[in-house]
């Protein structure tokens, strides 16, 4: 009976919403819950209370590891000089249109 | 023999929308207040469904009656003996004996209203969409949607904190104890009903009880809750005849238009 946790432990979760059919799920924020169904109900209830989705996912925050502010120079910086990474050396034919 | 069917037509539909603004109104209170941040915009979000409800329902009846008739004269400028809500839509969130509700507010009660409501709901609005009237059917249907998720909040919790810690235990069961009775009032068909019933318009509610009857004693038992007696005094709201606790709901909702009759935003 005393198994869930009491109020003030509810973990963090984050919250991904799909917006359309088609479309990946985005990450929209976080809330407190204290269990998946928990999450998904508070979900509908918070980020998608204006017609902002059609599909919800959420993640315990403690499941997803993140890379480290400190770690942010031999992480990304060395990217910064490579255009050659970037397809934009290509002309595109007019038949494929936007991509 | 037209004009008394009618009456009772708009008598029907007005006992429809009375109940969904008075639980809309009493819900609002939680606004800003709520227990998490979460809850208080679900709570929110169920207040804003009841008000959408009532307000199609205000504007069928305002149709039918014409006369200058509109939303806002039938929500905001009838006193509350013409109210046809059931009382037990209009109790205050806490009962006159809980103890331990250390504010007005004792989010239990308001749980287990809602889920004694919505679970009456959801039986009725599904066999509203057969209403013979198509505009009620309609507004059924579209009821029928918010209704389920109302149900479903509300159960989630009877479960949660039915089956949580002695303490939360203890105030579903004391919540449950105070309202059940009420619930006699959906069970004692007013003649408006009857007539609403007979007419192909509006549900017997007699049909309702046994399903009614199943989801409650499903769900208790899942809240380890235990179902207390229903007996005692027969309310009736719907009737107009209200608890004292209407009057004070109402002349909040109302101040403000009847202060500034006419106001536009």
């Amino acid at each position: 009976m005393n198994a869930t946790p009491a109020l003030k432990d509810w973990p963090l979760w984050e919250v991904f919403v799909r917006s359309k059919q088609g479309l990946e799920h985005k990450h929209c924020g976080s809330l407190h819950a204290s269990d998946a169904a928990h999450a998904l109900q508070m979900a509908r209830d918070v980020y998608t209370r204006r017609q902002e989705g059609v599909s919800i996912w959420v993640v315990p925050s403690s499941a997803i590891s993140a890379s480290a502010p400190q770690d942010k120079g031999e992480f990304f910086d060395p990217a910064a000089d490579k255009i050659y990474r970037h397809p934009t050396f290509y002309e595109i034919p007019a038949e494929v249109g936007h991509m | 023999m037209q004009a008394t069917q009618t009456d009772s037509r708009l008598a029907y539909l007005l006992h429809l929308a009375d109940n969904a603004v008075v639980l809309g109104q009493r819900n609002a209170q939680w606004c800003g207040h709520g227990p998490v941040i979460e809850e208080d915009l679900a709570m929110a979000n169920i207040s804003l469904d009841l008000i959408g409800q009532a307000r199609l329902l205000y504007q069928l009846v305002a149709q039918s009656l014409g006369d200058g008739a509109t939303e806002d004269t039938l929500a905001y400028f009838r006193d509350d003996t013409e109210f046809r809500n059931y009382t037990l839509l209009e109790l205050p969130h806490h009962g006159p004996l809980v103890g331990y509700a250390h504010t007005d507010l004792d989010y239990a009660t308001t749980l287990v209203r809602n889920f004694l409501y919505s679970a009456l709901m959801v039986l009725r609005w599904d066999a509203l969409q057969q209403s013979s009237d198509p505009e009620l059917a309609a507004i059924a249907a579209k009821s029928l949607k918010e209704t389920r998720y109302h149900l479903r909040h509300a159960r989630d919790w009877m479960v949660r904190l039915g089956d949580g810690t002695a303490e939360s235990n203890a105030r579903m069961q004391a919540a449950l104890d105070h309202l059940l009775p009420y619930t006699q009032e959906f069970w004692t068909e007013s003649e408006v009903e009857t007539a609403a019933a007979a007419s192909g318009l509006g549900v017997e509610m007699g049909s309702l009880r046994a399903a009614w009857d199943a989801l409650l004693d499903q769900t208790l038992a899942e809240a380890t809750l235990r179902r207390p007696s229903a007996a005692g005094y027969v309310t009736s709201g719907k009737q107009g005849l209200h608890s004292e606790h209407l009057g004070f709901l109402l002349s909040e909702m109302q101040c403000l238009a009847r202060a500034h009759p006419g106001a536009q935003w």
